[in-house]
């Protein structure tokens, strides 16, 4: 409990039954607080059990190749000869996909919460809600399979040099994917905003237009770029859709139209092949998860502190 | 008033139509695209869906192939998940909201959870590689599958079911203990069943999610082709989303509409997952009136 008056009473209480209760309930209870304390630890065990298995895993990927060239090398090939292990070229991929998403989801995604929160009648936010709901719960493979049968031929025939397999195909179903986080979490704090801002800014004069853009929109600006924030970081962990669209061709390139890998699906390919356990191979995709899990990691933590910050402000 | 204001007045409710209608349009593309998706897949798999290709094994034919592996492994594996996740959950909430002390260590568990929540599922994946696959030597089994995926939806049930404790009057908690019920009487006899609705919820999320997820399974090392059906924890499984993510992967126009086919059904499995979603919150919603 975390109010202060309920934690008075059950210690009050406990003093009570203290009196009254025999010593086997008394065991009991206790037996079963552990119990539930031990289901409460395995969160946090699951976090360790991940830095303890990428960690063990990556240094000793470490000792066979140097960070400096891991983190700075230019090209990446672990499965052929000769091999490199710059990831460089997959950072690059995961950066295109996640940047085309971003550039994709964001601009409609913030609209639609404006829409939403500023606009729509009581009945169409309440039909379109659940509508986006079904939309983020369909299954990221769904979104891989429409980026090649649909987006893909589009893209290609929209541009001639457009590969088969290609970033701008994965970006565009990536970010129809994050696009109804954006719209739920924006268009929470667009309405947490104090209604009397909106009626002061009308007072003065001003247009539904400037109220929105220049007093809403500003005052909830934190909690939006949060919601940006995990929903880049979502695109960035995201695999079915790039494994499927984006192709398996690591490579340092900023043009959407090529084929290109992104960390999510190097580690797929990986796994899915037969490299034996103990091997330099095998070794790259926990020094490649080591590295998706930090930089997932920061983007979450960026946005809940982006976030806390905002909730102060109102209150 | 002068002209020129008249004019910037006209200008700049001009303006807000237009940006409404900008906004209009956009919330309108996102219905779109939700509506083009299903279409798309409706389009293309409805013509293969039949009761042949839900009997039928995997096969290197479109026309022969089917999802009965397939959608056996879901469904053990979404059984499988289920069984280890909410229990686990349900407790850990539990202990969060009902007995653990407002201190730092509950602020760090919390944080870790909501942190948990955001790490990308194929990061679960090389957990589960590493720590089920190899360490514990489960293999590719089943039992591996379902533990991994039940790391993934944890943070999604607790985060759930501490929602619907919250949602529980405290003053609820006061009658029982004035009573003289112990700290677990009033959990187990009033808490529980007052916020079971709201964690039914929470849990059918989860387990959607278990039906969907590819890409940890992937990662552990889960196989398309699996022809037979499991019939023990330690067997060799596949799931639907991983024979949806095969059959798409092939360059053969036929085996997408395979794909299709195999989507359809995953689709229809979450929604009526959803479906019972719903109708626990309708029910609950007119019942319970603090």
């Amino acid at each position: 409990m975390s109010e202060g008056r309920p934690d008075i009473l059950s210690s009050n209480q406990s003093l009570l039954s203290g009196a009254t209760t025999s010593p086997v309930r008394k065991i009991g209870e206790g037996l079963i607080q552990f119990a539930l304390f031990l289901c409460a630890a395995v969160s946090v065990l699951t976090t360790i059990g991940i830095v303890a298995v990428l960690l063990i895993e990556a240094l000793q990927f470490f000792r066979d190749v140097s960070p400096w060239d891991f983190i700075f090398g230019t090209k990446w090939s672990p499965l052929l000869k000769p091999q490199h292990f710059g990831i460089l070229p997959l950072l690059c991929g995961t950066c295109l996909v996640a940047a085309g998403a971003a550039v994709v989801a964001i601009p409609i995604g913030l609209c639609t919460a404006i829409y939403l929160s500023e606009y729509a009648p009581k009945w169409v936010r309440e039909t379109v809600k659940p509508l986006l709901e079904i939309l983020a719960g369909i299954p990221s493979v769904v979104y891989g399979y429409l980026a090649i049968v649909f987006v893909s031929p589009i893209i290609r025939s929209m541009f001639e040099s457009a590969n088969v397999f290609n970033a701008a195909s994965a970006s565009i179903v990536v970010g129809i994917m994050i696009l109804p986080m954006i719209v739920s979490l924006s268009e929470e704090v667009l309405r947490a905003v104090p209604r009397s801002l909106r009626e002061a800014s009308y007072a003065l004069g001003a247009t539904k237009l400037d109220v929105t853009l220049k007093v809403v929109v500003p005052a909830a600006f934190s909690g939006i770029l949060a919601s940006f924030l995990l929903a880049i970081s979502r695109a960035v962990g995201e695999t079915m859709a790039v494994t499927l669209a984006a192709g398996a061709t690591p490579k340092l390139t900023l043009n959407p139209l090529e084929s290109i890998q992104t960390m999510t699906a190097y580690i797929v390919q990986v796994s899915q092949g037969d490299t034996p356990a103990g091997t330099v191979e095998y070794r790259t995709i926990f020094a490649v998860g080591l590295t998706l899990f930090f930089t997932t990691m920061l983007m979450n933590i960026l946005a809940q502190w982006v976030l806390r910050r905002t909730r102060e402000k109102y209150e | 008033m002068s002209l020129h204001a008249t004019k910037h007045r006209r200008w700049s409710k001009f303006l807000s139509a237009a940006f409404a209608t900008v906004c209009l349009l956009a919330l309108l593309s996102c219905l779109a695209a939700l509506v083009l998706l299903l279409w798309q897949v409706l389009s293309h798999g409805i013509d293969w869906l039949s009761w042949d290709f839900i009997r039928d094994l995997p096969s290197r034919f479109p026309a022969k192939a089917g999802i009965r592996t397939a959608l056996a492994g879901s469904l053990w594996l979404m059984g499988l998940t289920t069984i280890i996740s909410v229990p686990i959950g349900m407790g850990a909430a539990i202990y969060l909201e009902e007995y653990a002390a407002n201190n730092r260590m509950r602020t760090i568990v919390q944080t870790n959870i909501a942190n948990l929540a955001g790490v990308p599922s194929i990061v679960y994946g090389i957990l589960g590689l590493g720590l089920f696959v190899r360490f514990m030597a489960l293999e590719r089994s089943i039992l591996a599958g379902a533990l991994t995926l039940s790391l993934v939806v944890l943070p999604i049930i607790i985060l759930a079911s501490q929602e619907a404790l919250r949602a529980v009057p405290p003053s609820i908690r006061h009658a029982s203990f004035a009573l003289g019920a112990t700290k677990w009487q009033t959990i187990w006899h009033q808490v529980l069943p007052a916020s079971l609705p709201g964690m039914m919820t929470g849990i059918i999320l989860a387990m959607s999610r278990a039906l969907g997820e590819a890409a940890p399974l992937l990662a552990i090392g889960a196989v398309a082709y699996v022809p037979f059906v499991p019939s023990s924890l330690s067997d060799e499984f596949t799931a639907l989303p991983i024979q949806i993510f095969n059959w798409s992967a092939r360059p053969q126009e036929d085996f997408h509409s395979v794909a299709a086919a195999g989507i359809i059904v995953l689709l229809l499995v979450l929604i009526c997952l959803n479906a019972v979603a719903v109708f626990v919150r309708y029910r609950t919603s007119k019942q319970i009136r603090w």
